[in-house]
């Protein structure tokens, strides 16, 4: 591992070097709650000083960048009963990524593993994941960060740069050569042992922080005893089914196909779009047998899917613990009452 | 300042050979090329794939499926229902049961559709050979084993015993009612039960069960310890045949079911087809008894 020291007035003109010729994408403050607290979201930024990087967490992710919400995945020129089919990866420039938390990347790094890991490789993903540039940056636990219990509070790939701020200064952890190239052209420095210590200073004071957790110890067992647990029913009178727990989730992944024809007939395209194991006809079949009808199973297959199917498969879990879809949630699920209440743990 | 970053060509990428990226959305080109309406609601479709060389590479195995699309209109799974070895074209069983199967039902011969797959695992056929085979099919279910029965046809020397157990809600949605006197000219057992019959109905009534039952009473149990079964049909059929083939010591791994799910990809990414801790599509699908035993609310 390659580390550097940069004065804080370095990653303004790292920026500027970047902004130059790529789109950056990066945290910036989109608005104010009814407590006026901040909202933090991502976005196109054009000058440094519109970033957040002291920001919380954003309400979306940063899954939207790598699976647009709506995506086409082909057109078709329609010639009576024939057609031509064209398919584009949507993607035509590599673009930045400044400020991204650990959990984040963790995130990625997950979807990696099904979207580019496995037997079908998608394109689409792929395309956009590989020409991202990605700088990391440390972040502050809030009460419901949960990171620290799934693993993913630090992030050891899937980055190009890191930087953690030791008060007038970052330090930055390089993982690609794009990065180290590109170091080369602001002034970094290579860490003294004071910057060691104070780097391990910042972070074991951040592990103090944490307050919110879930206890993942023979979870996927647990999950297996608990199936028939009347909990989740009761978990299920509460859900709205409305999905906002998977819009908002930087993991989910799964989607809904929908074709288009336009006006004329002679076009039409297959749209991709992002959807919920929440959403009523989510396991419904043509004929209309629904495999869950009912919302309390929907949410368990949601929490068995994260949880223990995805475990099974890779071992780790498919939840990075940014405790967003808690935060989303109109019926106030989060996912450390609902696991503590699988585990019998009464709250 | 030549900080413009380049742009990795995702093909190029070391752990991605360029045939397994294109092969994500790659469609087969086809032309359905009869349609042999076998009820008021099913239609066999048969379906050729236009590129010769594309045709000639095309391979399945009994069990797995194809992604059938209408450009605008739809695309979903379909299990195939022609012989394996029949190279050249595919069939397709197809209800009449949502927007993209309304619309197929009504189309010309002469259309062209996309195939994506095949996908999915199969009914191991090879590793069958040498013992008695049980197909028990419900309603629809009787499209998936088409695939295995032709299999079986054209090896029949392979196998000991083969038995078809067929039960339809009634005899009007009976399907490939013109072949039952070649499956019997090959050897093969064929029951059919209704579950209503109707006028001119001078066959069975009551349940797929019934034949079962009196299967067992009628074979020692040493007949079943021998015998590989494939299932397909309603969820509710699973339950009931499989417990009851469980009873007669059918070893668990050498039942087989073929599940049905909705399906938005057939390769594991839309989670659409969830069962249990895994997908139907990748891990099915076709699955042996033990394994859906494992998997929550799979039957």
């Amino acid at each position: 591992m390659i580390f550097r020291i940069i004065k804080k007035t370095e990653l303004e003109k790292l920026f500027n070097v970047l902004s130059d010729e790529n789109r950056i994408i990066g945290p910036v403050e989109v608005g104010r709650d009814q407590d006026s607290q901040a909202i933090y979201g991502f976005r196109d930024v054009a000058d440094f000083r519109q970033l957040a990087l002291d920001y919380t967490t954003t309400s979306l992710p940063a899954k939207k960048y790598f699976l647009p919400y709506k995506e086409d995945m082909a057109t078709f020129r329609i010639d009576g009963k024939d057609w031509q089919k064209t398919v584009d990866y949507n993607i035509d420039a590599p673009f930045v990524f400044f400020g991204m938390h650990a959990c984040d990347i963790n995130a990625l790094n997950k979807l990696d593993k099904v979207l580019m890991g496995s037997v079908y490789p998608m394109p689409y993903y792929a395309a956009k994941r590989q020409n991202a540039f990605i700088i990391g940056i440390d972040c502050e636990p809030q009460t419901y960060c949960f990171c620290r219990s799934m693993g993913a509070d630090t992030v050891l790939h899937g980055f190009d740069m890191f930087i953690t701020d030791l008060g007038n200064r970052y330090f930055v952890e390089i993982q690609s050569d794009t990065a180290y190239n590109l170091l080369k052209k602001v002034r970094a420095e290579e860490p003294l042992e004071s910057d060691h210590v104070e780097y391990m200073h910042v972070i074991s004071e951040k592990k103090k922080k944490f307050t919110a957790q879930v206890d993942t110890t023979d979870l996927t067992k647990i999950l297996d005893m608990e199936f028939q647990s009347d909990v989740w029913k009761q978990w299920g009178e509460k859900c709205l089914g409305c999905g906002t727990c998977a819009n908002v989730c930087p993991t989910c992944y799964c989607y809904s196909i929908e074709e288009n024809v336009r006006i004329d007939l002679k076009a039409a395209n297959k749209n991709k779009i992002l959807y919920s194991c929440n959403l009523i006809d989510f396991a419904e079949v043509a004929g209309g047998h629904n495999f869950r009808p009912e919302r309390h199973s929907r949410l368990k297959y949601r929490y068995y899917h994260k949880h223990r199917g995805f475990v099974e498969a890779y071992e780790e879990s498919l939840c990075v613990g940014c405790g967003r879809c808690g935060e989303a949630c109109l019926a106030d699920i989060t996912v450390p009452e609902v696991i503590s209440s699988v585990r019998g743990e009464t709250s | 300042m030549g900080s413009k970053l380049a742009f990795s060509d995702v093909v190029n990428q070391k752990h991605h050979r360029r045939s397994d990226l294109g092969a994500f959305e790659h469609t087969y080109k086809a032309e359905i090329t009869s349609i042999h309406r076998l009820t008021d609601l099913e239609n066999l479709y048969r379906i050729k794939i236009i590129d010769a060389a594309e045709r000639e590479r095309f391979e399945f195995q009994p069990g797995q499926f194809l992604m059938l699309e209408l450009p605008g209109i739809g695309e979903a799974p379909f299990s195939i229902s022609s012989s394996p070895s029949r190279r050249g074209d595919v069939e397709l069983c197809i209800r009449n049961a949502g927007s993209l199967t309304s619309f197929l039902s009504r189309v010309e011969r002469g259309t062209h559709v996309g195939l994506r797959g095949p996908f999915g695992t199969s009914f191991p056929m090879e590793k069958m050979h040498g013992q008695n085979i049980l197909l028990i099919a419900g309603g629809l279910g009787i499209a998936p084993l088409r695939a295995p029965i032709a299999h079986v046809q054209e090896n029949r020397s392979r196998f000991n015993n083969v038995d078809i157990i067929y039960g339809t809600k009634d005899p009007a949605h009976l399907l490939f009612t013109y072949q039952y006197d070649m499956w019997r000219a090959d050897d093969i057992r064929l029951s059919v039960i209704v579950d209503k019959a109707d006028a001119a109905w001078t066959g069975r009534v009551g349940m797929i069960t019934k034949i079962l039952e009196e299967m067992f009473a009628e074979r020692g149990d040493a007949f079943f310890q021998n015998t590989c079964a494939i299932i397909c049909g309603p969820p509710v059929m699973f339950k009931f045949v499989c417990n009851m083939l469980n009873t007669k010591d059918v070893p668990m791994q050498k039942m087989f079911v073929s599940l049905e799910r909705r399906m938005h990809c057939g390769m594991g990414k839309c989670c659409r087809c969830n069962v249990g801790s895994t997908y139907t599509c990748l891990s099915g699908p076709v699955f042996d008894y033990w394994t859906v035993m494992n998997l929550k609310e799979a039957i």
